[in-house]
């Protein structure tokens, strides 16, 4: 999906250069602008991604989320999404393989939910565009909302 | 000099987990290594998509006009301002925090706030490609469910953020997008 976005880019670019030299050159400085403000948080982003995935593998994901677990499960599942910064083409693989190891479907739509909406590692730079308080209130009631998923999921599967 | 010290300064936090990380390849070389690999092909993930989202922005900020973003999404928007949102973010690639440069964006053309949230809502979690993925993997009876769930939690979410903020935070959080200009 995300090998769209380059000649998406290059192509807006070629036309933004045809109609004004000038405005693209503009939107360029503006484009490194704003990566560079945001390169710091995400360097020590990607490195604290490096030591999670690494300390937390899937074998132990694995074993806190079986079906017997119940709502401590849950709760590890939504948790553990809460944290981690899997990208999705490598979450529905991996909860399908938990799910095959006994994961319950409870814990893994708990997982998915927070793992796609919570996101505590990026709060820092959520917070620079919209300020702590709206970063923490989104997080915290995306992460009720993963357990109000489980809990559904419980009843109808 | 000065202009080293200042990128130290700003990088320091980066700096330091990189150091962490060369002292974990002597301490603990098994542990090292693979957070080192983790990181390195995070950060390729991360070139395929910063680059061209951010020159996608820079085009945007300079050829969207202020009023036409007010027109679409701001304040007197109404329906048609949320599907705009909900679909610019069903339709987005790439994860969750690349969409929030772009919610400055909107935010800094005049987007209502409800609507940015809506936004990355959607990005968050409604994407189209996603949903087929689940589906192939969890079957479609699940993904059928959350999908569901998910269009009445993106709702609830901006509902709750909304409220928690007070008319100065908000103001506060469009003087914030306005300066870094």
């Amino acid at each position: 999906m995300a090998t769209i976005l380059y000649p998406l880019a290059f192509i807006a670019l070629i036309i933004s250069f045809i109609k004004s030299k000038a405005k693209t050159v503009l939107a360029l400085k503006k484009a490194w602008k704003s990566v560079e403000n945001i390169l710091p948080q995400l360097l020590a982003l990607l490195v604290i991604i490096g030591f999670a995935l690494t300390l937390l593998t899937p074998e132990q994901i694995s074993k806190l989320l079986g079906s017997e677990s119940g709502w401590m499960g849950v709760l590890v599942a939504a948790g553990v999404g809460a944290i981690t910064l899997v990208p999705s083409p490598v979450a529905f693989p991996l909860a399908a393989a938990l799910l095959e190891s006994g994961a319950g479907y409870m814990q893994l739509a708990a997982f998915i939910s927070s793992l796609m909406m919570v996101g505590i590692v990026t709060i820092p730079l959520e917070s620079s565009y919209f300020g702590k308080k709206a970063a923490i209130a989104r997080n915290a009631s995306a992460f009720a909302f993963s357990l109000i998923v489980a809990l559904v999921m419980g009843v109808l599967l | 000099m000065d202009k080293i010290k200042l990128v130290v300064k700003r990088y320091k936090f980066f700096l330091l987990l990189v150091i962490l990380n060369i002292a974990m390849l002597f301490i603990y070389p098994d542990i090292g290594m693979k957070s080192m690999k983790t990181t390195l092909s995070s950060i390729k993930d991360v070139l395929s998509i910063i680059p061209p989202v951010f020159i996608l922005l820079g085009l945007l900020d300079v050829w969207v006009e202020r009023e036409t973003m007010i027109k679409y999404m701001g304040e007197e928007s109404g329906i048609i301002g949320v599907l705009i949102a909900f679909f610019l973010g069903s339709a987005a690639a790439g994860p969750l925090y690349a969409a929030f440069p772009i919610a400055g964006v909107l935010l800094k053309k005049g987007s209502k706030l409800s609507n940015v949230l809506i936004f990355i809502g959607a990005w968050s979690t409604t994407k189209i490609p996603m949903f087929l993925l689940e589906a192939s993997y969890l079957g479609l009876k699940f993904a059928i469910i959350r999908l569901v769930l998910s269009l009445l939690g993106i709702g609830a979410i901006t509902y709750i953020v909304e409220n928690v903020l007070s008319q100065d935070e908000k103001d506060e959080i469009y003087n914030k997008v306005l300066v870094e200009e």
